[in-house]
């Protein structure tokens, strides 16, 4: 067993009914990283949370946090654990402070704590109004400031940006930086969105249809990930022959010109040739990968 | 036992303001103030009794429809209250994600169904008797300050607490089950009609059904010819089915995924 793993999960499978949800994933999440879990909806993110946390029952012991057997050590382990499950879950009739108010008592933290993490999330001002009537951004800074609440020293987030507006984002985003750069906290966090993991993770894990496909450094994952020059046309048959006959590697995809993208001026010379061979050309840029093009890299690879 | 203590402390909390806890209260005090308002404008009618048949007119308009439905009703619904709290928000998954054991979640939310069952039982007991004093004070034909009642109205609703605890912790396992109100609303309304149906026609193993526990309990309080006894038949078969089904919520808790 690594012993640098806060995360650490053994060919983990899991079904539902007849449906495969997991299939052998073995996680290995460093100690003071932000874990970014890449994949679409229906991917078993969500599941692996749930196993992670012992949500959902397995007999199996494949699963080690903090180096301990989560079935053996449970309590101990979510002592040490603060998580937020899919939507935030909070008593709507409580008011933000009252959800925050039973969380401590049931924790044992002091109310002192309730104070720091409603001036954390920015709640202080709507601290008594009833939850349920908070905006979605707001329940979701609420269901942040109660994973927080008991200074973990993992944090488990599914989703956490999900209904957040781009402030809200770039401030979860910041805090958590923050958390694993001076606090020595670990992050894992779970999201369908390649650029937002980008932007926050130092290690990321992808899972598709239920295998992690690719498990590594962020920069592992940029020399994976290729861009690619997309371009618009008027002919766009003609433009693609000109282009392959020049040594270009053409393609067409939902009526635009794609090809790999390998510098700035490689663009230059394709918008050139373009136009000296008479081609009008309304739009030439240089496009990421999407999350479904990331898989098919990763599997080619 | 910390970790027991401080959840049901949280499930005072967090039902404190909701009418799974305020029922307890606002049953008890709005039944008995409708029944002695009628009883206040009707004093005359009282008047001819003595005291003790005063008393027994009084709380057996009450006590007559306790054990055939208000009692399991209310059990059906503030059971499915406390579960619904979790439920409702889909606070199972936090719940049970917090380093608590699971059978302290699961145990006080039971317990605390017993406890809102109790209170409500006992102020039934204390409301009446504070009605019966006020009625006395101000109607002197009324004259329930001349008997006490206390003790024996108080052992009859501890009979009846005692012989609905089978019904309360099904109802309690099955809101705990199933999120929705219809499913352990409609299957406890469904067995307390045939429990009734059951005492009805006089079934020799109606005792057996906890939906017919708390009636047969009230009846054998009512049956003239026998003396009080606090644990008959039915009491013991409540307490029995009770802890097993107590038991077996929690096994089927502790190995139950949580979507």
């Amino acid at each position: 067993m690594n012993s640098q793993a806060i995360i650490e999960t053994h060919e983990l499978s899991y079904h539902f009914a007849r449906q495969q949800v997991l299939d052998k994933v073995s996680l290995s999440v460093p100690k003071g990283s932000i874990y970014g879990f890449l994949g679409p909806n229906g991917a078993g993110k969500t599941t692996t949370i749930k196993l992670l946390l012992n949500l959902l029952y397995s007999s199996e012991r494949n699963i080690f946090l903090f180096g301990k057997d989560l079935q053996k050590s449970r309590i101990e382990i979510l002592r040490k654990t603060g998580s937020l499950i899919e939507q935030p879950a909070i008593y709507p009739h409580l008011s933000g402070r009252e959800n925050l108010l039973n969380r401590a008592m049931l924790l044992q933290i002091n109310k002192s704590r309730v104070a720091e993490m409603l001036q954390l999330v920015d709640l202080q001002e709507n601290q008594h109004k009833s939850a349920g009537n908070y905006s979605l951004g707001m329940k979701q800074r609420l269901g942040i400031a109660l994973a927080l609440l008991p200074d973990p020293e993992l944090l488990i987030l599914d989703e956490p940006t999900n209904g957040l507006d781009p402030n809200g984002i770039i401030e979860v985003r910041e805090l958590l930086q923050k958390l694993t750069s001076e606090q020595g906290k670990t992050v894992f966090i779970s999201s369908h969105l390649l650029a937002e993991v980008e932007k926050m993770a130092t290690d990321v894990g992808i899972i598709n249809r239920g295998k992690l496909l690719f498990q590594g450094g962020i920069q592992k994952l940029q020399s994976i990930k290729s861009s690619y020059v997309s371009i618009q046309v008027s002919d766009i048959i003609a433009a693609a022959n000109t282009l392959l006959v020049n040594g270009y590697e053409a393609d067409i995809i939902d009526e635009t010109i794609q090809l790999p993208f390998s510098s700035r001026e490689q663009m230059g010379n394709i918008n050139n040739l373009l136009v000296n061979s008479g081609h009008t050309v309304y739009s030439l840029s240089q496009t990421k990968q999407d999350l479904e093009k990331l898989f098919l890299s990763i599997t080619k690879n | 036992m910390y970790p027991f203590l401080i959840s049901l402390q949280s499930e005072f909390f967090k039902t404190r303001k909701t009418l799974a806890f305020l029922s307890a209260i606002l049953l008890p005090l709005l039944l008995i103030l409708l029944i002695s308002s009628g009883f206040y404008i009707k004093a005359e009618k009282m008047a001819p009794y003595p005291p003790i048949m005063q008393w027994i007119h009084f709380t057996g308009a009450f006590l007559g429809v306790m054990g055939s439905l208000l009692l399991p009703m209310l059990i059906i619904f503030q059971t499915y209250s406390i579960n619904n709290i979790e439920h409702g928000a889909g606070m199972w998954k936090s719940l049970f994600s917090l380093p608590l054991p699971k059978w302290s979640i699961y145990s006080s939310k039971w317990v605390y169904s017993v406890l809102l069952t109790a209170l409500c039982l006992l102020l039934f007991v204390v409301f009446a008797l504070a009605a019966g004093q006020i009625m006395s004070l101000l109607k002197p034909e009324l004259r329930f300050d001349e008997y006490n009642f206390a003790g024996l109205l108080f052992r009859i609703h501890f009979k009846m607490f005692l012989a609905s605890l089978g019904i309360l912790s099904i109802q309690f396992l099955l809101s705990l089950i199933w999120d929705d109100f219809l499913k352990p609303m409609g299957i406890g309304f469904l067995l307390l009609i045939f429990g009734v149906i059951c005492i009805n026609l006089k079934w020799e193993y109606a005792y057996a059904i906890p939906y017919s526990q708390p009636l047969l309990a009230l009846m054998n309080i009512m049956d003239k010819t026998k003396p009080f006894e606090m644990l008959t038949r039915e009491v013991y078969i409540s307490l029995g089915i009770s802890l097993i089904t107590f038991v077996a919520g929690y096994y089927i808790i502790s190995k139950r995924s949580i979507k």
